[in-house]
């Protein structure tokens, strides 16, 4: 029953009751967060007046659907539905939007996210009519455009990653984790056995062990090391004629290089296998390193993350798949090939016999593929490359500047982002979950928190390249006031955040006695 | 480079502070031989006014003049400029998926609305808070199901959307799943003595409501089957804005409703994003995919929202999660909730009705040049006619920049009306004058 | 940490005590206090077989799943199904409400290799 991240999930009661006045005699944050017009908001359904309505249609025409279609089958209007004119839904959800925080709002370093500025040109861009009145299934001469705008993203998102093709079809990274494992038990497949193994290091997203057992894989756990690597004498020892492949992240979830990566490809190829790449972390390596170049035969982007298309409160993402020139036959369809003048999508598996299928409902999340070579043509090769070196400086520069206040677990060089832990704020019973809500109170998103599983209590900082030095500055310092705070007023620091719109919520009520609709009379809360 | 900050200065402070004598040393943990020894072969940078030149250059080889009269499981509508506009609220589309939830009660909230409108419009009992999209969400609730009952068999209408079939095929690939495929008769809908069939020691039988080819399909009596044989019943709705006229799945006996409303909210974006939706019954909540928000109290017991039943996902689970989906489509779900809430009650049952009467108005403007439906059954705001060759006809009226419908013949390339079938759609962008001049031009 | 002298630990934080010839199981005081709030408890059913060192459920928490071990194998006899409405009790009195399972051993002298409270205690205290 051991607990390895070191979450202790108890809301329990306030430690401190005065957080009745949340916010009443706090200083200002370092960030900038103060109390505001913040506005209570009942739900849609429960406020408007029957008969309002807040959308402008013309007339119907022409006898009732009763006549062609069976009563039985019809329904009227549904209860239930909001009544609320357009004013009310734009006060509505202009209400909602000013309870979150955002990249737009402030430093958000969620480590593994990437979570840097969205651009509003590539905002702008994905909604000219050209793009987003695109139908899909649209005669092929009128979408020339968009064909071209995937082959020439293709090229470029191949070309970054060293490798020979790339799938465009996958929603998200993990959507693109689970089409690489496709292509990889489909040439396995094809060389007689799909083998039946994956190795995945303790180090790595939850989603890959996930997206190995939805491919019907065996997970087998590799430890890292001392200094936060994976180790090609533990590869050596866990790889056998079962196993398909190895998932690496590189730079890992603790932003460490994993230096020995020609080697663990060496000894994986050498029985058989092949290396997949977890792309969460490319920030750190374009136009520095590319994974075909360091033996990887498979890698997911994030198009969300590296290439700055906004996360949008959880999707929509986009992950494309970039593999070698011996897996590229097994992509998923379609793919875009150069015909004649002009582009044509492939999406007969008669002219792609090995391919693993389709995994998107179309040919992916286009709106993202805009985005994202909006932003690719804006930086262009060199900006790539500063992306990495700015991104990897940024984080340099917060490290330097926690160390001290923090208990740093691996001292090893990390590139992209860095993860410390509460082991320094425990004797005075602070944990990583107190730090990060206290944060809020400054303005500050928190960092990632309990995660990667190896470090109990982490906390993981991913700066990114698009934040100043001011910023960062900002954020240093209420890391480290918050430091100081837990030594001369820890009741404070576990009644945080005290600023924000909501306390602590009851994570254990919202589990224990799950409400996860509005009903009539609705009581939660 | 306007996203990046840096100074030059900046740059030799924040060196000087990491101890690091130039940016190249910061990398020094990545082996010299392994590091890329030139620039990429990526095109060259642009200014912004470049770039927007280059990207319209792009968006104008597109023709996009006049709607579309193609469906197929992506539905032209209007998409009232409101909804963009608060789709734009950087607090909204820059923010991640809301693990903080004193910072995300606005996400939390929206999420939480969503849940409420999927279960209204489907007639079930609990909603996730989204999946990539429709065909995945169909593909997840097959896997679901067989989770639920144990058992490996999967029957599906052939009349289901042939693309999402295509991704259910590749989703039950790697788990050995089996996909039994049911025919359709000459109204459209499916076979139910095919069904009778081949329904023993089903996980699940999935039905499309609407089907593919526009038709209400005959899903109170395939449901009915199911129950017998201990499968459950999953409707599959690409065209979710059928559910403001016609009865819920949940009604009907479905156990799981899955698909898109894309048609709430979402441009037609070349297929996407759109959101995929999964709407279950209460008792199989725990083996829902997916991300779930649920409401509870802070400490000075004031509602709010947060995500809940994690334990189900993959960042508590790893391999034994109910699924690895992470990301899904949340600004696309608040496309559609904020599209919702503006529609409401009389709204959508506005639209939905609007949208059969230009349905129905195409099929008589059609008729009036002798072109007639491909099935008898009863429709909604889509369907298939008999032009003679579909082919043709597409390719003809494209050069007019008319994007007529898709042949069916590229599915059912061996149906005996596969040659004629065009499959088209018409909702509330389609005025009258459109259709007729559509009509006339498909027989002229 | 109360550890209850009359009863047979595992090393996985479990305890089991002897009912007549069957054993009552259920998870240690210092297991509850490591998980948190308990959320959700999945048990087996009535008639169920476990084997000892197996999983016969998992326990979960808002943030993490542990699984539970059986301490001997045998036959479920009989299941605490309350548990799966008011999952607080493992928390709030994990030795008497918040029992679990009883198993009808099949090999009762498994019982003779379980750790003593002692035993027990020793191993939380090399925890600490």
């Amino acid at each position: 029953m051991s607990n390895p991240t070191g979450w202790k999930p108890s809301v329990g009661a306030s430690p401190s009751a005065a957080a009745g006045a949340a916010g009443a005699g706090e200083p200002p944050g370092l960030g900038g967060a103060a109390p505001g017009l913040a506005h209570e908001e009942p739900l849609l359904f429960e406020h408007g007046s029957r008969g309002r309505c807040g959308v402008s249609l013309p007339a119907p025409v022409g006898p009732a659907p009763a006549a062609e279609i069976p009563a039985a089958l019809l329904r009227g209007p549904i209860d239930g539905l909001p009544e609320l004119s357009e004013l009310e839904v734009v006060r509505h959800f202009t209400r909602l939007s000013t309870w979150n925080h955002g990249i737009d709002t402030g430093l958000y370093p969620l480590g593994s996210c990437t979570m840097k500025y969205n651009p509003r040109s590539s905002e702008a861009f994905a909604r000219l009519p050209g793009f987003a009145g695109l139908h899909p299934l649209a005669p092929a001469t009128h979408v020339q455009g968009a064909l071209e705008l995937m082959y020439r993203l293709e090229r470029a998102l191949s070309e970054i990653a060293g490798m020979s093709a790339t799938s465009l079809s996958p929603a998200a990274g993990a959507h693109g984790e689970l089409t690489g494992l496709m292509v990889i038990r489909a040439w396995h497949q094809s060389r007689g056995n799909p083998r039946r193994k994956v190795l995945i290091p303790d180090t790595a997203h939850g989603t890959n062990p996930a997206s190995a057992a939805l491919n019907g894989y065996t997970c087998v756990e590799l430890a890292s090391g001392p200094d936060g690597r994976l180790h090609p004498e533990t590869v050596a020892a866990a790889m056998d004629e079962d196993v398909a492949a190895i998932m690496v992240t590189n730079p890992n979830t603790l932003g460490i290089f994993e230096s020995h990566i020609a080697e663990i490809a060496a000894i994986v190829h050498g029985r058989g296998g092949l290396v997949y790449g977890d792309g969460a972390n490319m920030n750190a390596l374009l136009g520095v390193a590319r994974p075909g170049d360091l033996g990887f035969d498979v890698i997911q982007y994030n198009l969300h993350k590296t290439f700055a298309t906004p996360h949008g409160g959880g999707g929509p993402g986009a992950g494309p798949v970039a593999v070698t020139g011996a897996l590229a036959p097994f992509l998923p369809l379609p793919m875009v090939v150069e015909d004649g003048p002009g582009f044509r999508l492939v999406t007969d598996p008669a002219e792609r016999p090995g391919s693993v299928g389709k995994i998107h409902g179309f040919w992916g999340n286009f709106g993202m593929f805009v985005r994202a070579w909006a932003y690719l043509r804006e930086l262009g090769p060199e900006g790539l490359r500063a992306t990495a070196e700015l991104a990897v400086l940024n984080a340099a520069y917060v490290r330097a500047g926690l160390s001290g206040a923090y208990h740093l677990p691996y001292p090893t060089d990390s590139l992209h982002e860095v993860v410390f832990d509460d082991q320094a704020q425990k004797a005075a019973g602070i944990t990583t979950m107190d730090v990060a809500k206290r944060l809020i109170d400054h303005g500050f998103h928190p960092p990632t928190i309990y995660f990667p599983l190896v470090v109990h209590g982490a906390l993981m900082i991913e700066p990114t390249e698009t934040e100043s030095k001011e910023a960062l500055d900002a954020f240093i310092g209420a890391m480290r006031a918050i430091a100081d705070e837990a030594r001369t007023d820890p009741d404070r620091l576990r009644a945080a955040p005290l600023r924000a719109f909501r306390s602590r919520l009851d994570e254990t009520r919202a589990a224990r006695r799950p409400v996860l609709r509005w009903t009539p009379g609705m009581q939660a809360g | 480079m306007r996203y990046h900050p840096h100074t030059a200065a900046d740059v030799q402070e924040m060196l000087a502070a990491a101890g690091a004598p130039s940016v190249d040393a910061l990398f020094r943990s990545i082996p010299e031989p392994l590091r890329l020894a030139r620039a990429l072969d990526v095109p060259p940078a642009l200014d912004e006014i470049s770039l927007s030149r280059e990207l319209g250059r792009l968006a104008a080889r597109n023709e996009v003049s006049h709607p579309p009269f193609v469906g197929a499981g992506c539905y032209p509508h209007h998409v009232p400029p409101a909804v963009d506009q608060l789709l734009l609220r950087g607090e909204f589309f820059t923010a991640y998926t809301p693990y903080q939830p004193e910072i995300s009660q606005g996400t939390l909230q929206a999420l939480f609305e969503w849940q409420t409108f999927v279960c209204l419009l489907t007639g079930l009992e609990v909603s996730n808070a989204s999946l990539y999209d429709g065909a995945t969400a169909t593909a997840e609730a097959a896997l679901m199901a067989t989770r639920i009952t144990g058992r490996r068999r999967i029957v599906v209408s052939a009349a289901v959307h042939p693309e999402w079939r295509k991704v259910l095929a590749s989703y039950l690939r790697s788990t050995h799943d089996e996909i039994v495929t049911i025919p359709f008769g000459a109204d459209g809908r499916t076979d139910l003595d095919a069904l009778r069939r081949s329904v023993d020691g089903a996980a699940a039988v999935i039905v499309g409501w609407p089907n593919f080819l526009g038709v209400l399909d005959a899903l109170p009596e395939a449901a009915a089957l199911a129950r017998e044989a201990g499968a459950l019943t999953i409707a599959a709705t690409a065209e979710a804005v059928a559910l403001g006229l016609i009865q819920p799945p949940g009604a009907l006996g479905a156990d799981v409703a899955a698909g898109s409303f894309q048609s709430f909210g979402n441009p037609l974006s070349f297929g996407g994003p759109a959101p995929g939706y999964l709407a279950i019954r209460e008792a199989h909540v725990r083996q829902m995919p997916g991300r779930v928000c649920g409401a509870t109290v802070d400490r000075q017991g004031r509602r709010g929202f947060a995500l809940t039943l994690s334990t189900r996902e993959q960042h508590i689970r790893r391999e034994k999660a109910t699924s690895n989906v992470c990301t899904n489509a949340g600004l696309c779900a608040l496309a559609s909730t904020i599209h919702l809430g503006l529609l409401g009650r009389r709204g959508l049952a506005e639209l939905a009705r609007l949208n059969f009467d230009r349905a129905r108005l195409l099929r008589d403007a059609m008729a009036e040049v002798g072109v007639r439906p491909v099935f008898d059954g009863p429709f909604f705001n889509e369907l298939a006619l008999d032009v003679g060759d579909a082919e043709e006809v597409v390719a003809r009226l494209a050069r007019r920049g008319l994007a007529a419908g898709v042949p069916l013949s590229r599915w059912y390339p061996d149906a005996p009306w596969s040659r004629g079938a065009l499959l088209s759609v018409a909702t509330e962008l389609h005025d009258p004058e459109l259709i007729r001049l559509f009509a006339r031009a498909v027989r002229p | 940490m109360n550890v209850p002298e009359d009863l047979a630990y595992t090393r996985e934080h479990e305890w089991a005590r002897r009912k007549g010839s069957r054993v009552v199981v259920g998870i240690t005081d210092f297991a509850q206090d490591q998980l948190g709030d308990v959320v959700y408890v999945e048990l087996p059913a009535v008639g169920d077989e476990v084997k000892r060192g197996e999983s016969f459920g998992v326990v979960e928490s808002t943030k993490a799943v542990s699984e539970l071990f059986a301490p001997v194998s045998g036959t479920v006899v009989e299941v605490n199904d309350p548990l799966v409405e008011a999952p607080e009790a493992v928390n709030e009195d994990p030795y008497e409400e918040g029992w679990m399972i009883v198993i009808e051993p099949s090999e009762p002298r498994q019982l003779e290799d379980l750790l003593t409270s002692a035993a027990y205690a020793g191993l939380l205290a090399e925890q600490d």
